[in-house]
């Protein structure tokens, strides 16, 4: 058995019209039909073992630690679900074969009608609750693509937007909810969610759960208070219509409290809110029904009583009750799915569907007439028709209610007048449309349609007759297996007859067909009554509300998102603030047990030192050269503190970062403006002041606990293995070269490509260069002094001596190529500063990229080196080798990596450095742009 | 020593928050590289701190903790490519917009700045 099929073979089929549409209309229909056509011959074999009481299952797993599977089932409910939806569907190709003109993409539509049909066979076969969710979104996206078919007029993109905005704001809610369900069950899979009813009413979440999976399935099916979609939808081509919004989308919902019929109901809050939903919907709908001029407009308030129906059966939590609503998914299918075709035929042959122009077609079009009127008939729920017999179940049901107490007896009341509405709605239908006169200036004279437009109107109407005259013959054994899938098991004794005897069912009938009868021959006088109040549309009052909700997030984005980064900032700042001190009102001890380190003099002087240019630096932040200085009063007071508190590597790369960091700055500062004129008001001063103020406060705080706090510590590794797996006695390099030495690889690839972007933004930047300072001076008489040039000449040998020396000892001592590269940048850069761009320029003919590149390929091929010796990526090799005159030494492939950091090291602050200072000069570069 | 060290810490971050909230480039370039020194030294932090206690084997009683020191390294490499990318951004701003305010054009309204400032500071 392969359920997967099932959904899978409809998927496939979505592709088939694109390749089908140019061989013509006929064979492109013909072609779309035969996927769905084997997967409903696959459903019907199976239907054997379903009706001999089993039920299928397959699971193919996909991410079975987090509960996401392919998951499918077929039991008695998805099997007539699967019929319904399948047959209806390949009726519907049929259909709108002919429905459609010339002028509409045929591919198209039956690929959206293709895909809709998948997303259904999905939902009801799924066993998995993400899964079915998954399908039950795709129902909504797929319906929002077909009512919105006809997509250059209006109303069918404002009915499709209404659609999906409805059900889809209803999927959020049922994926809440089933998320819910599966945290309380601990488990995605259906056959568990559904065993465990009890747990999940006994649960505390079990109301929210309740009602966010009632809010997807009232949404989807149409129910009070979200029922203004379906009228709306109807601007869909007629075939959509007579699919989606009679026989299968809107049933998904039903389908939905059907399926969840176990884990759910029985509840009192189930039975007060879907019965009570039901209800009003059931009333409302008819009611409405009967003064739509438009006949999809009567059909579609006509579905929306008929689902509200349907839903009051299932709230009833009655299992008889839950047959009878099993039993008229069918009735109403059938005769709906008739009907709805039958008024795209009159629409297709007349050009029009207002009822007060469509007036006596019995004469133009006697058989599709007929076909209607049966239709139509059963929708009434006249005897020997299908729609008869579960509206008897329905009547029968609501008298046995009791759970309203002493007003129960209004139920049965109630029903029978929504039943009355529906007689008197449908015989509107039949009377205004067949009967009542000649028609009223139609665009076209109406005829009977092609042949084969009719095929499927027949098939149905057929089933009415059928199912209504011969109901156990037909569909009893169907009704049995999909009743007992939602009772779990439990059948009640129900029969199946057109006549059980003289009873209040049958009184209640012919009082609503009487009744019927009276409102539509008293019809005008209600249809005035009616023109008292004004119709409210529901399109205006929705798109009101979407206006409404886009311009109130505009309004909350602009009050976020007005183009300020100050404002950006200060927000985060804030957020920052909030975050980071929140958890500090439950830290009560904020000094640890460590040991303190007596203070001594040096570092008190140094820290004041620290502070003060810290300070000095924001006071003359406005002097921006001053306040450079003072930054580099700052960042020299940090690398001594590294050295104080035995860091140091890290003191070394501090002090060269620094010096690079304040020349870089220095020649940018050349470009910018040299003071800043103040702009910020003192109030907004003293706001950032304060911030600022208070998240040091915080940072300092959380600083200070972990200070104080005992050290656990996984350093104890490197320091044992230091030597012995890395070769290396200072741990700090080894850590980079070796132990995290991918991270290294990463971080000097960060580097390499900041400094490229760099070098592309200095590329085409068009900056003036001030000749003059602000004071009017010249820049310099004497750019390049000789003094600073020979003393630099004869520096630079020596320099690169210690860079060389400082990148051997690395891996022992303090050193690395880190700190080496820098070294040896910081020396060529005051061979830049002294000499000039123009004398460096023949002389060294490195080129900076080709650097940054060479070395971050040498360190990863150090690191890929080790898979020819078959160890892990970057594992280092080292040995000691003994030299005469040198003694003994070591090598290691960690040393290769090294020079790999070194290369990329020197590349990037180089072409930072040398490319801004061309900047100064006329040797600018350009980049040749291709584009 | 360990309060000492944290208040440093604590003056850094304001003093750089508070240049970062400016509204000129070159300003929130030194206030970023005030807040490094911030950070670097905060990571730094989480090693504790050690007198006489290099991670060099063989060199010292007791080690400091290297694990931050390797990190806090690194970061200061980074610290330093993330710094001049923004003030080379800051001068192709100025080029390109013809001004250093950081939103790339100077606000055309001060009053309308303060009123905004009011409305956010209350």
């Amino acid at each position: 058995m392969n359920l997967l099929w099932v959904v899978l073979l409809p998927l496939i089929g979505t592709l088939v019209p694109f390749f089908t549409e140019r061989f013509g209309r006929n064979l492109c229909a013909l072609s779309v039909a035969i996927l769905p056509a084997c997967s409903l011959i696959l459903v019907l074999l199976y239907a054997g073992d379903i009706f001999s009481g089993q039920s299928l299952r397959q699971t193919i797993e996909w991410i079975p630690a987090i509960g996401l599977d392919l998951s499918f089932r077929l039991d008695g409910l998805s099997l007539l679900f699967l019929l319904l939806i399948l047959g209806i569907g390949l009726l519907v190709i049929l259909y709108a074969r002919y429905y459609l003109s010339s002028k509409d993409s045929m591919g198209q539509f039956y690929a959206y009608l293709i895909l809709f049909m998948s997303a259904m066979v999905g939902i009801v076969i799924s066993n998995n609750l993400i899964q079915l969710w998954m399908f039950w979104e795709l129902t909504s996206i797929s319906s929002f693509l077909l009512i919105s078919f006809w997509s250059n007029k209006s109303d069918a993109r404002k009915g499709a937007r209404m659609a999906l905005t409805v059900t889809g704001a209803g999927g959020l809610a049922l994926l809440a909810g089933l998320l819910m369900i599966a945290n309380i069950v601990d488990s995605y899979d259906l056959d568990t969610v559904l065993a465990s009813g009890d747990v999940i009413r006994a649960h505390a979440h079990y109301p929210i759960a309740l009602v966010l999976v009632l809010l997807g399935a009232f949404t989807k099916s149409a129910q009070f208070p979200f029922h203004f979609w379906l009228p709306h939808a109807m601007s869909a081509p007629t075939p959509v219509s007579a699919y989606l919004h009679s026989a299968t989308m809107v049933k998904a919902g039903i389908f939905l409290m059907a399926r969840f019929y176990p884990a759910l109901a029985g509840t009192d809050l189930w039975f007060v809110l879907v019965s009570i939903t039901g209800l009003i919907t059931l009333l409302l709908g008819a009611y409405i029904a009967l003064f739509k001029h438009d006949l999809k407009g009567l059909l579609a308030y006509s579905t929306i009583s008929h689902l509200g129906l349907i839903t009051l059966l299932l709230g009833l939590n009655s299992d008889l009750a839950t047959v009878a609503a099993v039993f008229h998914v069918i009735n109403h299918a059938i005769f709906k799915a008739s009907l709805f075709m039958a008024a795209g035929i009159i629409d297709h042959e007349s050009g029009s569907r207002d009822m007060r122009k469509l007036n006596g077609l019995m004469k133009y079009m006697p058989y599709t007439a007929t076909l209607a009127i049966v239709a139509a008939l059963s929708m009434a729920g006249v005897p020997l028709l299908n729609g008869f017999l579960s509206k008897e179940m329905f009547f029968a049901e609501t008298l046995d209610l009791s759970m309203f107490g002493s007003l129960s007896w209004m139920i049965p009341l109630l029903a029978t007048v929504g039943a009355a509405f529906s007689v008197a709605y449908s015989l509107r239908f039949i009377h205004d449309v067949f009967f009542n006169g000649e028609p009223i200036d139609l665009p076209k004279t109406p005829k009977e349609p092609p042949r084969y437009m009719k095929v499927p109107v027949e098939v149905l109407v057929a089933l009415c007759l059928l199912v209504g005259i011969f109901p156990a013959y037909i569909v009893g054994d169907l009704l049995s297996v999909a009743s007992s899938a939602v009772l779990n098991g439990d059948l009640p004794s129900y029969s199946l007859a057109v006549w059980h005897g003289l009873n209040i069912p049958l009184f209640m009938s012919i009082l609503a067909m009487v009744g019927g009868i009276t409102i539509y021959h008293n019809r005008r006088h209600l249809f005035q009554f009616q023109s008292h109040f004004d119709e409210q549309d529901a399109k205006h009052v929705f798109e009101g509300v979407i206006q409404w909700i886009v311009k109130a997030t505009e309004r909350v984005v602009e009050t976020f998102e007005n183009g300020s980064l100050q404002r950006y900032i200060f927000l985060l700042l804030m957020f920052t603030l909030v975050m980071g001190a929140y958890p500090l009102f439950s830290l009560t001890e904020n000094i640890g047990t460590r040991e303190q380190i007596p203070v001594d003099g040096v570092t008190i002087t140094g820290a004041v030192l620290m502070i003060l240019s810290a300070i000095a630096t924001v006071i003359w932040h406005r002097r921006r050269f001053l306040a450079l200085t003072f930054l580099s009063v700052v960042g020299l007071m940090v690398s001594l503190a590294f050295a104080q508190f035995s860091a140091p590597d890290l003191a070394l790369t501090q002090l060269s970062v620094e010096i690079v960091t304040i020349i870089l700055l220095l020649l940018a500062l050349f470009f910018l403006p040299q003071n800043t004129s103040k702009e910020s008001t003192n109030r907004r001063l003293s706001s950032d002041l304060l911030v600022s103020s208070l998240i040091g406060c915080v940072i300092g705080t959380i600083c200070f606990a972990i200070l104080t706090m005992p050290l656990h510590s996984i350093s104890d590794f490197f320091l044992a293995n230091s030597k012995t797996g890395g070769g290396g006695t200072n741990v700090v390099n080894v850590i980079l070269v070796d132990f995290r030495g991918f991270d290294t690889l990463g971080e000097i690839t960060v580097l390499g490509i900041a400094a490229l972007g760099i070098y592309k933004l200095i590329a085409k930047m068009r900056i003036f260069m001030p000749t003059r300072d602000d004071k009017g001076r010249a820049w310099s008489n004497d750019p390049h002094p000789m003094m600073f040039e020979m003393v630099s000449q004869s520096l630079l040998p020596l320099a690169l001596l210690v860079s060389a020396y400082i990148f051997l000892r690395g891996h022992n001592l303090p050193g690395g190529g880190f700190i080496a590269g820098l070294i040896t940048a910081v020396a060529i850069i005051q061979q830049y500063i002294a000499h000039g761009v123009q004398w460096i320029k023949p002389r060294v003919k490195v080129d900076y990229q080709w650097l940054i590149a060479g070395g971050i390929l040498i360190a990863t091929l150090t690191g890929i080196g080790s898979w020819v010796f078959e160890k892990p990526f970057m594992s280092t090799w080292f040995d000691y080798f003994d030299l005469p005159w040198v003694g003994e030494f070591e090598l290691a492939s960690a040393m290769i990596f090294d020079l790999g950091v070194y290369l990329t090291v020197v590349g990037a602050v180089m072409l930072i450095l040398a490319n801004l200072g061309k900047l100064t000069t006329s040797e600018r570069i350009s980049i040749k742009e291709n584009d | 020593m360990e309060a000492i060290y944290a208040f440093c810490v604590g003056i850094l971050t304001t003093c750089g928050f508070f240049l970062v909230l400016r509204g000129r480039t070159f300003t929130v370039v030194i206030g970023l590289t005030l807040l490094s020194y911030a950070v670097n030294l905060f990571l730094f932090a989480s090693g504790r701190l050690k007198l006489d206690g290099a991670a060099v084997l063989g060199q010292s009683v007791e080690y400091s903790d290297p694990l931050p020191q390797a990190l806090v390294l690194t970061a200061i490499v980074i610290g330093f490519a993330m710094t001049a990318f923004v003030v080379i951004l800051a001068m192709r701003s100025r080029a390109d917009q013809g001004n250093d305010h950081v939103d790339g054009q100077i606000p055309e309204q001060p009053s309308a700045r303060l009123s905004a400032s009011d409305k956010r500071a209350g």
